[in-house]
């Protein structure tokens, strides 16, 4: 009875905390700017299915996405026996029933073999995860400006969290053998690796008990306290992936966003009948801030990039494919996104845990002196890494769960073009002549059809057509 | 004896103006683009396309005078009121003429073009010239034969991020180059991986940020050891995963690099000098090699 009233407290305190961090994880994505994400359920349900629950884009790179999918399919299946183990601790002492699912017969025996199995294959994937990051050296999208301290350990982290989690299960099951075993009992369930382990517990009924008990314990709390630590972490991708991948962007890739403000100044300059729409108002009427062009900070950028940030994983497959970042340029679209992130958190919603990255000479930040400054663009990304971006899309490309660092570019190139009028002098060169000659080039616009002065072609007789 | 020169005829290229003034209408407006019509090297894929079109029998125009630039570097670079400002000048001149169709040898102007003009009122239906090329080969109005044979030549191919992972054309051009019937090989990072040249976003107009490495040298690096089938230099290159068997090294010579886009024919042949490879090595954008193929390309 005890157990059940402390298992059920616990229960409640994991998912209220849980749902607390959660909601101001929501609150920090909604202070992005409005952009329409509705419509086109089908297209966004084949792409969810896809992409979030078949993993498509994974499969680019094999090894990791083999190794990826035992976790992943480990998590989902062994989460049947969590829903047990729920049951069993809130109802089992009181009514007096263990293993609340044995009902289910050799379907229970599939569960449990499956479990066990699985369980071991995701200790090897941990164990592979970990040694590609922590070999000397470690694999190299591991490594960058943007992946130490903090990062690193917590990509640490949650690899241990998961091998204690599968140990513990191990554990429970394998007492659970060896007790019924002592009492000539049949314990329901097939359980290929345990049986295997029953041999190294001691034969003593009490100390058994016992020890199934800190298994079972281990285990659940070892899963809520993982629950919570997920807000803090960039696992909480294995929930954020399914939303972010939902509201991708349905566009061709090469197709960047349309500033609508900007199409009515320009309407406006070039047909004098032109009525410009008034300026969106706040509900009492009020005359809002104007907005700035591009992003300067966070709340500038559209709230599909802030979901992104929450969605990343920093797996690192962005940055190691960018042309700019392979050749030793600062741009890493990785950094961006991560960047994103701390921002959010650093000026809204924290969660429990919150060490933001700080960069040093190596990511040649400027000092910022005055708070007003810390804002994510110069607070956090340099200038100097936007102008390395080719907008080759090969990040957005590559990421499991469709991110698009180029967006987020896009948007404080933006800001420094239109707002700070801070392009490299090189590009202002290349503007004017676009607005004086009409192409990016100096050339003299009369000149622009002298390609076809003496024109000539081979003679040959003209082609039948087939 | 002296050898007959080839005959030769002139093209006279139409423009749109012209055709309008007789009440007529192209088929295909053909958008020529900035380096198209300035740019020394890509003049010339121009006219190569230009004495496709001619030979055969398209109802063609250019805008000639009338045309500018589409804006795609102002908005990549983040300006979007210029790149706003050359979308309606451009999309008043077409729509004045009732334009329906465009083919452009530009990948910038294509993605610009048919993906952001119809957010502004420009709807085309809008083709690069690499499909309209693998058009009229798989209809056999060009049938590739009857000039240089291209039997047997390395050709690898580069992919242009702006047709290709902008707008997910990657077989096009690779079919118009199977019809050359030449020695095809692939590039490690190809298709969706392909590597960027180095010059899109704006980068073709500035210098690039402090590096390692320039990110044209990095490409062509690979578009030569991938040419010569040198593994061990593809495997000494950033992001190219190391070959399991090293294939027999082949000689240069005569190897091509083609490309579809005209900052990628910049990239690479600056690249290629670069290696000093000029001699041995030459970069073609695939109009070229169709009109070289169909002997028309005096």
């Amino acid at each position: 009875m005890l157990q059940s009233i402390l298992f059920l407290l616990l229960l409640v305190a994991a998912f209220g905390f849980f749902t607390w961090q959660v909601r101001k994880i929501r609150a920090n994505i909604l202070v992005g700017r409005e952009r329409d994400m509705s419509g086109n359920v089908a297209e966004r349900f084949q792409k969810t299915l896809l992409v979030a629950f078949g993993q498509q884009k994974m499969f680019k790179r094999m090894t990791p996405a083999l190794l990826h999918l035992v976790v992943y399919v480990g998590f989902l299946v062994i989460n049947i026996e969590v829903i047990e183990i729920v049951v069993d601790g809130l109802f089992g002492n009181i009514f007096g029933f263990h293993r609340a699912l044995k009902f289910l017969g050799p379907v229970y025996d599939v569960l449990m073999a499956t479990n066990e199995i699985l369980a071991a294959l995701v200790i090897v994937a941990v164990a592979a995860f970990w040694w590609r990051r922590n070999s000397n050296p470690p694999l190299k999208r591991f490594t960058g400006p943007e992946l130490r301290l903090w990062p690193k350990m917590d990509a640490n982290i949650i690899l241990y969290i998961e091998v204690a989690l599968m140990v513990a299960l191990f554990f429970m099951n394998t007492a659970d053998l060896k007790l019924h075993e002592l009492r000539g009992e049949d314990l329901p369930g097939t359980f290929p690796i345990s049986n295997l382990l029953v041999g190294l517990l001691p034969g003593n009924e009490g100390t058994l008990h016992v020890l199934e008990r800190l298994g079972w314990w281990i285990h659940i709390t070892g899963i809520l306290l993982f629950l919570n630590y997920l807000p803090s972490s960039k696992h909480f991708h294995i929930i954020m992936a399914f939303p972010n991948v939902w509201y991708s962007r349905l566009v061709p890739q090469g197709q960047f966003s349309n500033v609508e403000s900007i199409t009515n100044e320009v309407k406006a300059m070039m047909d004098p009948g032109f009525v410009v729409p008034p300026a969106p108002t706040a509900p009492d009427g009020s005359a809002l801030a104007p907005t700035p062009f591009g992003a300067k900070d966070v709340d500038d950028l559209p709230w599909t990039n802030l979901l992104n940030a929450y969605s990343c994983t920093e797996c690192g497959r962005c940055t190691s494919v960018c042309p700019a970042n392979l050749t030793g340029k600062l741009l890493s679209p990785r950094k961006i996104i991560m960047d994103t992130r701390d921002r959010m958190e650093e000026k809204y919603n924290s969660p429990v845990i919150f060490r933001p990255n700080v960069y040093g000479e190596e990511a040649k930040h400027e000092p910022i002196t005055d708070m007003m400054e810390a804002t994510l663009l110069r607070g956090k990304v340099t200038p100097e890494e936007l102008w390395a971006c080719t907008t080759c899309n090969a990040c957005v490309e590559s990421c499991p769960v469709n991110i698009n660092p180029l967006e987020s570019i896009i948007e404080m190139r933006r800001f420094l073009v239109l707002e700070e009028s801070a392009a490299p002098n090189s590009l202002n060169v290349m503007f004017s002549n676009i607005e004086n000659n009409g192409a990016p080039w100096a050339f003299s616009p009369s000149d622009r059809f002298n390609w076809a002065d003496d024109l000539f072609a081979a003679e040959k007789p003209a082609a039948t057509v087939a | 004896m002296t050898p007959e020169a080839p005959a030769k005829k002139q093209i006279n290229v139409p423009v749109m103006a012209d055709l309008a003034a007789r009440n007529e209408s192209p088929e295909i407006l053909f958008w020529v683009g900035c380096a198209g019509a300035f740019d020394d090297r890509y003049k010339r894929v121009t006219r190569a396309f230009v004495r496709i079109l001619d030979h055969v029998g398209t109802k063609y125009a250019v805008l000639g005078l009338e045309e500018s630039c589409t804006g795609d570097p102002a908005k990549r670079a983040g300006n979007e009121f210029l790149f706003q400002m050359q979308a309606m000048q451009n999309i008043t001149t077409l729509n004045g003429y009732g334009i329906k169709k465009i083919v452009t040898a530009c990948p910038h102007c294509f993605n610009t073009i048919k993906n952001e003009y119809p957010a502004l009122g420009g709807d085309y239906e809008v083709i690069h010239h690499s499909t309209y090329l693998q058009q009229l080969i798989n209809e056999g109005k060009v049938g590739v034969t009857g000039g240089e044979s291209f039997k047997g030549r390395r050709i690898t191919f580069h992919d242009s991020c702006y047709l290709g992972r902008a707008n997910n054309i990657y077989e096009a051009p690779r079919e118009v180059l199977a019809a050359l019937d030449a020695d095809l090989v692939e590039m490690k990072r190809s298709r969706a991986n392909g590597l960027c040249c180095g010059a899109g976003g704006a980068q073709m107009w500035k210098e690039a940020e402090p590096g390692k490495k320039e990110i044209n040298i990095e490409r062509t690096e690979e578009a030569l050891a991938t040419l010569a089938g040198k593994a061990e230099a593809l495997a000494n290159l950033g992001g190219v995963e190391t070959e399991t068997s090293a294939p027999g090294a082949h000689d240069l010579q005569g190897s091509i690099i083609a490309v579809s886009c005209p900052f990628c024919m910049t990239m690479m042949s600056d690249g290629v000098k670069n290696k000093e490879q000029e001699s041995k090595v030459q970069v073609f954008d695939l109009a070229e090699l169709v009109a070289s193929a169909e002997g028309i390309n005096a």
